[in-house]
C-alpha cells in the first residue's frame, strides 16, 4: 500500500529522519514506537505531506502510495489528503455542529444532495461508533461532547472524506482509559477496510492492537516485523532493551 | 524592626505585641493598591459628573428640548434664538467612523491574515512593527497629511472643495487601522493550531481553511476590533478637524463638508465663556460622546462574552 525508499528529512540543518526503508501492508494496523524525538510523528506526517508548511523541511527520497510517488511535482497534495486521512492527538473538533463537523470533508470537495451528504454522515458517525450517542443531537456544537466522543467524531469526520488510508498520531494520549478501549476497538473494526497506520508511545498499545510494528531510534527504523515476532522475540538488541524497559 | 530571629523567639511577649514583618508588608501594599484604585474611582466618577452636570445644565436651567437638541438640523448659538440642533454633528460623527470602518476592517483583516497565516516571519519583524508604528504618530501629524495630501487629491477628482466627510473617513480609517490590525492578529495567533491541522488534513486549501473555519471562528473577536476601532474614530477631534470642513449641516454627498461632535467642541470651546448656554450646550454634545463611549464599551464586553463561550 505505502512503500517508503531511502526517505531522508531535515529540519534545516537536523537530520530528523534518515534512510527510511519501510513498506505498510493494506487493512492493517501498523503501529509506530519508539522515545521521544525518534521521528515517529514525522514520519507519519510525511505521509500526508503535513510537514510540508513547516519552514526549513526539506525530504528527500519516494513515499509511494498506491505505487505513485506522493512527493512527485504532479500531486496535489489536497486529493492527497482526501486519500490520507489524520486523526490528532488532542481531539480538535471545529466549532461547528456535530452535523457540520462531519460534513466539513465532503463540503470541501464537491457539492452533495442534501440526502446524499445527510447519509454519509449517518454512515461515517456509525462507522466511528459515534452515531447512537449523537443522534437525536446532530445540530448540537460539537464542543460540548466528551474528550472520547470529540476523537470519535474526529475519526468519523476523517471518514467522511473516504479516504484510503488512517493516520493516528497518539490519538489516545489525550484520553482516559475507558476512552482509550473504545477507540482501540474502534480502530481494530477500521483495520477491516482501511490502511491504519498509527504512533503511539504506549508500547502495550501497539502490542494490544496492532499487526505490525516498527521500533524507531534517533530518526531511524531499528526493526520491522510482525506485532507478535518484534515483542516476543525482536532480532535487533536497541528493540529488546527498549520494549523490555531498559531505556525511554 | 529588624530583630534578629533569635531574639524575636526568646522574647514571646514582645512576639504578641508586634505585628509580624510579613502582614505588616501585606498590609502595606492592600493600602497602597486600594488607595489608588480608590483616587481612579473618585476620578471616573467626578469626571462623569462634571460632564453631566454641564451637559444637561441646557436641558435643566435653559430650556432646550433634549429633543431639539437630538434631531433639531440647525446649530446657531449665536442666533436670537440660540437655536442647538446637534443631528448634523451626530450624523457626521457617526457617517465618518463607520465608513472609517468600512475602508479599515477588510485591510486590518488582509493585513492580520498576512501577518500570521501567509508570512508569519516578515509579519513579526517588519510589519507588525510598522503598523503598531502608525498606532504611535500624533493625530495632528495625520490630520496635516490628509490636509495636504488626500484633500487636494480629492479636489482634483471629485466635486467640491476636497473637505468633507469623505477625507475625514480616509483620515480616520488610517488612524483606526493599527486598532483592527493588532486586535485581528492577536486573535489569529490564538487561534488553536489544531484546528488548522485538522482543517488541512481533509485536505482543504489553505483559502478554505480560512474563509471557513478561521474567519468564523474569531468572528466575535475581530468585530471586537472594529469596535474598537469605531470607538477611536467617533473620539478623534483633531484630525477630522483639520480635513472635514465643519459646517454645521447634513451633507447630501460624501464631498460636502460636515462636522462632527469632537470637532465642532473642540473648535468652539476656547470662543465660550464658561457658564454660558453655548459652552454649556457643548458640554451637552460631550455628553453625548461619553454616553456612546458607554456604548462601545458594552458592545465590546457583549462580543468578548461572546468568545470565551
Amino acid at each position: 500500500m505505502i512503500e517508503i525508499e531511502k526517505l531522508q528529512l531535515y529540519y534545516g540543518e537536523f537530520q530528523a529522519l534518515k534512510n527510511i526503508r519501510l513498506s505498510i501492508p493494506e487493512r492493517s494496523i501498523t503501529a509506530f514506537i519508539g522515545p521521544s524525538g525518534c521521528g515517529k510523528s514525522t514520519l507519519l506526517r510525511t505521509l500526508n505531506r503535513m510537514n510540508d508548511s513547516i519552514p526549513g523541511v526539506r525530504i528527500e527520497g519516494r513515499v509511494e502510495l498506491q505505487g505513485k510517488d506522493i512527493y512527485s511535482a504532479d500531486t496535489e497534495v489536497e486529493s492527497l489528503r482526501k486519500r490520507v486521512g489524520m486523526v490528532f492527538q488532542q481531539p480538535n473538533p471545529f466549532p461547528k455542529s456535530i452535523y457540520d463537523n462531519v460534513a466539513y470533508g465532503p463540503r470541501l470537495h464537491g457539492k452533495l444532495k442534501k440526502a446524499d451528504l445527510d447519509e454519509l454522515v449517518e454512515r461515517s458517525l456509525r462507522a466511528a461508533s459515534l452515531w447512537e450517542e449523537v443522534k437525536d443531537n446532530l445540530k448540537k456544537s460539537a464542543l460540548g461532547l466528551s474528550g472520547g466522543q470529540q476523537q470519535r467524531l474526529c475519526i468519523a469526520r476523517a471518514l467522511a472524506v473516504e479516504p484510503e488510508v488512517l493516520l493516528m498520531d497518539e490519538s489516545t494520549s489525550a484520553l482516559d482509559p475507558i476512552s482509550t478501549t473504545k477507540i482501540e476497538e474502534l480502530t481494530r473494526e477500521l483495520s477491516r477496510s482501511y490502511t491504519i497506520v498509527m504512533v503511539t508511545h504506549n508500547m502495550h498499545q501497539a502490542a494490544r492492537i496492532s499487526d505490525r510494528t516498527v521500533f524507531f531510534l534517533n530518526g531511524e527504523v531499528v526493526e520491522a516485523a510482525d506485532t507478535q515476532m518484534l515483542f516476543s522475540s525482536p532480532v535487533d538488541q536497541r528493540t529488546e532493551d527498549y520494549i523490555s524497559g531498559r531505556f525511554g | 524592626m529588624n530583630l534578629p530571629a533569635s531574639e524575636v523567639r526568646s522574647a514571646p511577649a514582645a512576639k504578641e505585641r508586634r505585628i509580624p514583618k510579613h502582614l505588616a508588608e501585606e498590609w502595606r501594599g492592600r493600602t497602597y493598591v486600594y488607595l489608588c484604585v480608590l483616587i481612579m474611582i473618585v476620578t471616573i466618577f467626578s469626571i462623569v459628573y462634571f460632564i453631566a452636570s454641564r451637559g444637561l445644565a441646557p436641558f435643566i436651567s435653559h430650556g432646550v428640548s433634549v429633543s431639539e437638541m437630538m434631531f433639531g438640523l440647525e446649530w446657531r448659538p449665536d442666533g436670537e434664538p440660540a437655536v442647538f440642533g446637534a443631528l448634523p454633528f451626530l450624523f457626521g460623527s457617526f457617517s465618518t467612523s463607520l465608513l472609517a470602518a468600512v475602508i479599515a476592517a477588510p485591510l486590518g483583516l488582509c493585513a492580520s491574515l498576512f501577518m500570521t497565516e501567509i508570512m508569519p516571519k516578515l509579519g513579526k519583524t517588519v510589519l507588525q512593527p510598522g503598523i503598531e508604528l502608525l498606532a504611535g504618530i500624533p493625530s495632528v501629524v495625520y490630520g496635516f497629511v490628509g490636509l495636504s495630501v488626500i484633500v487636494p487629491f480629492l479636489r482634483d477628482v471629485f466635486p467640491g472643495l476636497g473637505v468633507g466627510v469623505l477625507a475625514g473617513s480616509l483620515v480616520l480609517s488610517i488612524m483606526i487601522l493599527p486598532t483592527v490590525t493588532t486586535v485581528s492578529t492577536d486573535a489569529l495567533r490564538s487561534l488553536p493550531r489544531g484546528l488548522k491541522e485538522g482543517s488541512m488534513a481533509l485536505g482543504a486549501t489553505r483559502w478554505q481553511t480560512i474563509s471557513r473555519i478561521i474567519l468564523p471562528t474569531l468572528l466575535p473577536s475581530l468585530l471586537t476590533g472594529v469596535v474598537l476601532g469605531i470607538a477611536r474614530a467617533f473620539g478623534e477631534a483633531l484630525a477630522v478637524q483639520m480635513v472635514i470642513g465643519n459646517a454645521p449641516h447634513i451633507p447630501h454627498s460624501l464631498f460636502e463638508s460636515a462636522a462632527t461632535l469632537t470637532s465642532i467642541i473642540t473648535l468652539s470651546m476656547g470662543n465660550t465663556t464658561s457658564g454660558s448656554l453655548h459652552n454649556n450646550a457643548l458640554w451637552s454634545l460631550a455628553l453625548m460622546l461619553l454616553l456612546m463611549t458607554f456604548v462601545f464599551v458594552f458592545v465590546v464586553r457583549m462580543l468578548e462574552r461572546r468568545v470565551k463561550r
